[in-house]
């Protein structure tokens, strides 16, 4: 019944944001706008790209086998023109979309995809992706460098990839959709050596023209697209090393179609109430929670009444107000744009008096000493400062240690060393759009290893079991009933408290007036931070 | 005068050698581990160490540095941990547009500095000395992040004399070059001020004077070609103050210099980087200054390297 109702829902916002796309009026083709970014690009490799600033221009020089629809987490086929999933969940069999060309002319083919996967592993590439394919067979093997070929991976003829995996694993067209599973032609990377990231040649929707060193990158549209008539723009001109504030400068007169980096934190206040901008920006959700851990191994943190009375004693909404009102209260680990996030979860309330009696209870009436990090760089600090107030009302007194990112980590990492760490400026933002990415690393048993991510050092092995579960889950209709399974799991850790989930933080995108698309398009949840292929200019 | 020469480049080669190493052993301490930072967050410990031994930053610090030495010598700056290219690459197409901002933005100091120590020389202790001195001094102590940020509102926002930043042009040249100039005039209008005062004290000015120059004449004849001579060592360690200044207000105007490269390498904590353009401009103020002694021993006859 309440699945009914979802789908009632879901359908009926289709047709709303339907209905506001051709408010917006049709796309057209044609025209050139100019983007600006203050850093200078750093890579155009798709194996080793991995910025919020790189990743959808990758994503429009190249494709992999899935993608995303565009605006949403929806997975669509890509390269792959339709695939199918054995029963055992094991195989995955692609069949690939004929007649695609790389940009330097030569046909795409299975053998194509089965390389551009092996380079991705390859230790020699140094990707930092080569870890999302550790489901494939024979990982272990490329990996370690003694073999260069996946034996997982198979091309029965020239347009069938056939690839298996050692376990059942329902995120594996997601890591098909990552950009490190780009196609690439095996001799544009050989002759480029390793300079590809200053030469791609891909499948995709725009070709790199030219790239001036530290001024300007330019891509112009790929006439030989397989899709008709994306992408809509003919020239884009990505300008570099251009300050924040002169880019919104230069928005305003016109000289600028979209300012890449957003708006400074200093300026939001002003161009949020400037009535200017107020059909220029536009808002949108990441896939990203901030937390506070608290490490389960430590006295007294190892009571879970204590855990829990601290989860009451944090004062959100303030947290929210110190960064300009940039992120929404969080009350579950899972970001609302995640699927498996549970709207009728209400969390820990804010009550000091209950966390008084909470900590009374656990035998800490008088509180107790604590020590909290955070990463040294504006605005954590100043988070933390007001996550020490809110623990100071109910007795708790927390040192602030302040260190480079770096440090933090490494403290995290190991399992007695930091009581409570505020995650801001590290952790996490998921890198596809499902609920497992927010589960293992973080807060299951294979992420609370030295050197790992979880840091808070949680890990139940029952709601673990129940996590692989759901991994298995492969078929797609039982992708609802995973979903529901993930917002359980969350939701029963947080009776265990081991985080104080504190906001998620939301993306500002300032276009200019005549640029055209849906406001998704903006603020794409994968394609980070806009999707070129699909924004148009009126 | 050769042997001269010799000494100096052998003295430049230690302080290089100094550099390279202060920047490698600061570098190496941070607590960045740059093999983590290329494997990502999904990266097993082995992944690590297999790059951390690709890299060679698995050797000990002398190692390290004696390899970097040894590469460097060959004109090899590394690879770029971030951008994953030669480093000698990104700083090549960075020169060109850091020399034009140099030279102008140098250019402008002196025309600034030159001319209002001259006149603030010859009108010493009225009000519009004591005007100029305020102003230069203003000048050398304004950080030049406000500075540039104020200009660019002024003269491009408000009164669109000049373009919002770029790159190409002279008109995108002028006024982060005028910036500059502004803001490190001061130095050069000081010492000339105190340097044409103290010429103009000289026997030699009153006797020109008496034969019945004019005054002008004095002026341009007499005491600027003496006055001037302090001001040419001063361009040498100039270059070095004047880099430090680069790196901010490149980044203000959008200039794509070796200043903003080393900002954001800064940033990203991108170690080949970072020590490529310090030891790049460590051989610049070098030189610099070298240039900047060997050209007085021209303009003055009077100074014998023999001797000192």
């Amino acid at each position: 019944m309440k699945n009914t109702l979802k789908g009632f829902a879901l359908s009926a916002l289709c047709v709303a944001i339907g209905g506001q796309a051709l408010a917006q009026g049709t796309p057209q083709p044609g025209g050139e706008i100019v983007v600006t970014y203050q850093n200078d690009v750093a890579t155009l490799d798709p194996a080793i790209g991995y910025d919020w600033q790189n990743w959808s221009m990758i994503k429009s020089l190249f494709d992999g086998l899935m993608d995303y629809e565009p605006g949403t987490t929806e997975l669509k086929n890509d390269l792959a023109e339709h695939y199918e999933i054995s029963e055992d969940g094991l195989t995955y069999t692609f069949t690939l979309r004929p007649g695609v060309t790389f940009h330097n002319g030569r046909e795409m083919t299975a053998a194509d995809v089965k390389y551009s996967l092996e380079r991705t592993v390859n230790p020699q590439t140094q990707s930092p992706g080569a870890g999302f394919f550790s489901s494939i067979e024979g990982f272990d093997e490329v990996s370690s460098g003694e073999v260069t070929e996946l034996s997982g991976i198979s091309t029965p003829d020239e347009r069938t990839v056939e690839i298996t995996l050692r376990a059942p694993d329902a995120t594996f067209l997601h890591v098909m959709a990552l950009n490190f599973a780009s196609v690439v032609p095996k001799e544009a990377v050989e002759a480029a050596g390793r300079d590809f990231g200053k030469q791609p040649v891909g499948t995709g929707a725009y070709m790199l023209d030219e790239w001036a060193l530290g001024q300007r990158l330019t891509f112009v549209k790929n006439e030989e697209y397989f899709r008709e008539g994306i992408p809509y723009i003919d020239k884009i001109d990505f300008e570099i090393g251009q300050e924040p504030n002169v880019a919104l400068m230069r928005l305003q007169r016109g000289e600028v179609d979209i300012a890449g980096d957003g708006i400074p934190p200093a300026q939001f206040l002003q161009f949020r109430d400037d009535p200017e901008f107020e059909n220029l920006m536009v808002v949108g959700d990441q896939l990203h929670t901030g937390y506070m851990t608290l490490n389960v191994n430590i006295p007294p943190l190892d009571d879970v009444k204590v855990r829990q009375a601290i989860n009451m004693a944090i004062n959100k909404e303030r947290i929210v107000r110190v960064i300009n009102g940039r992120a929404t209260p969080a009350n579950q680990p899972l970001p609302p744009a995640m699927p498996g996030y549970d709207e009728s979860y209400e969390g820990y309330p804010y009550d000091v008096e209950q966390a008084r009696a909470l900590l009374e209870e656990a035998g800490y009436g008088d509180g107790f000493e604590t020590e909290l990090f955070v990463m040294n760089t504006d605005p954590q600090p100043r988070i933390a400062q007001a996550i020490q107030q809110d623990l100071a009302q109910i007795g708790i007194e927390a040192d602030i240690t302040s260190l480079a990112q770096a440090n933090v980590i490494a403290a995290g990492g190991e399992q007695d060393q930091a009581p409570l760490i505020w995650s801001g400026g590290m952790a996490w933002i998921a890198d596809f759009p499902d609920p497992s990415n927010f589960w293992g690393p973080i807060l299951g048993c294979e992420g609370a290893v030295p050197g790992g991510w979880n840091w808070a050092w949680y890990c139940n092995e029952e709601l673990d079991a129940r996590a692989d579960e759901a991994n298995a889950m492969v078929d797609p209709d039982q992708q609802e009933e995973r979903a529901e399974l993930w917002g359980e799991i969350f939701t029963t850790a947080m009776d265990d408290a081991p985080w104080v989930p504190i906001f998620n933080e939301q993306r500002f995108t300032v276009h200019s007036a005549r640029m055209g698309g849906d406001d998704a398009l903006y603020v794409d949840p994968v394609h980070v931070p806009v999707n070129y292929d699909y924004i148009w200019v009126k | 005068m050769a042997w001269f020469i010799v000494k100096r480049i052998a003295y430049s080669l230690l302080i290089l050698l100094g550099v390279t190493f202060i920047t490698y052993l600061l570098l190496y301490m941070i607590p960045a581990d740059p093999a983590r930072q290329i494997a990502g967050r999904s990266a097993t410990a082995e992944v690590v160490a297999n790059i951390r031994h690709q890299l060679g930053l698995d050797l000990p610090f002398y190692e390290q540095y004696f390899r970097y030495l040894v590469n460097l010598v060959q004109g090899d700056f590394g690879r770029s941990y971030v951008q994953r290219s030669e480093v000698a690459t990104l700083i090549e197409a960075r020169l060109g547009p850091t020399l034009q901002l140099m030279v102008a933005g140098i250019g402008f100091e002196l025309l600034i500095g030159v001319t209002l120590g001259i006149v603030a020389a010859l009108k010493r202790n009225s009000v519009l000395d004591q005007l100029l001195m305020a102003f230069s001094f203003i000048g050398v102590s304004s950080p030049h992040f406000i500075a540039a940020m104020l200009a660019l509102y002024f003269f491009a926002v408000q009164l669109e004399w000049f373009p919002l930043g770029g790159y190409g042009e002279v008109k995108h040249l002028m006024l982060p070059a005028i910036t500059l100039g502004v803001l490190g005039s001061g130095w050069y209008s000081r010492m000339v001020r105190s340097s044409m005062i103290e010429v103009l004290h000289q026997d030699f000015i009153r006797t020109a004077r008496a034969k019945g120059l004019k005054r002008l004449r004095v002026l341009l004849r007499h005491v600027l070609p003496n006055a001037i001579i302090p001001v040419i060592p001063m361009i040498g360690i100039d270059i070095g103050i004047f880099m430090s200044g680069l790196v901010v207000v490149e980044a203000v105007f959008g200039w794509p210099g070796l200043g903003q490269l080393a900002w954001q390498a800064i940033q990203q904590v991108d170690i080949p980087v970072i020590v490529g353009v310090t030891t790049l401009s460590a051989v610049a103020i070098i030189l610099g200054n070298l240039v900047a002694d060997l050209a007085v021993l021209f303009v003055d006859p009077r100074i014998d390297i023999n001797k000192s």
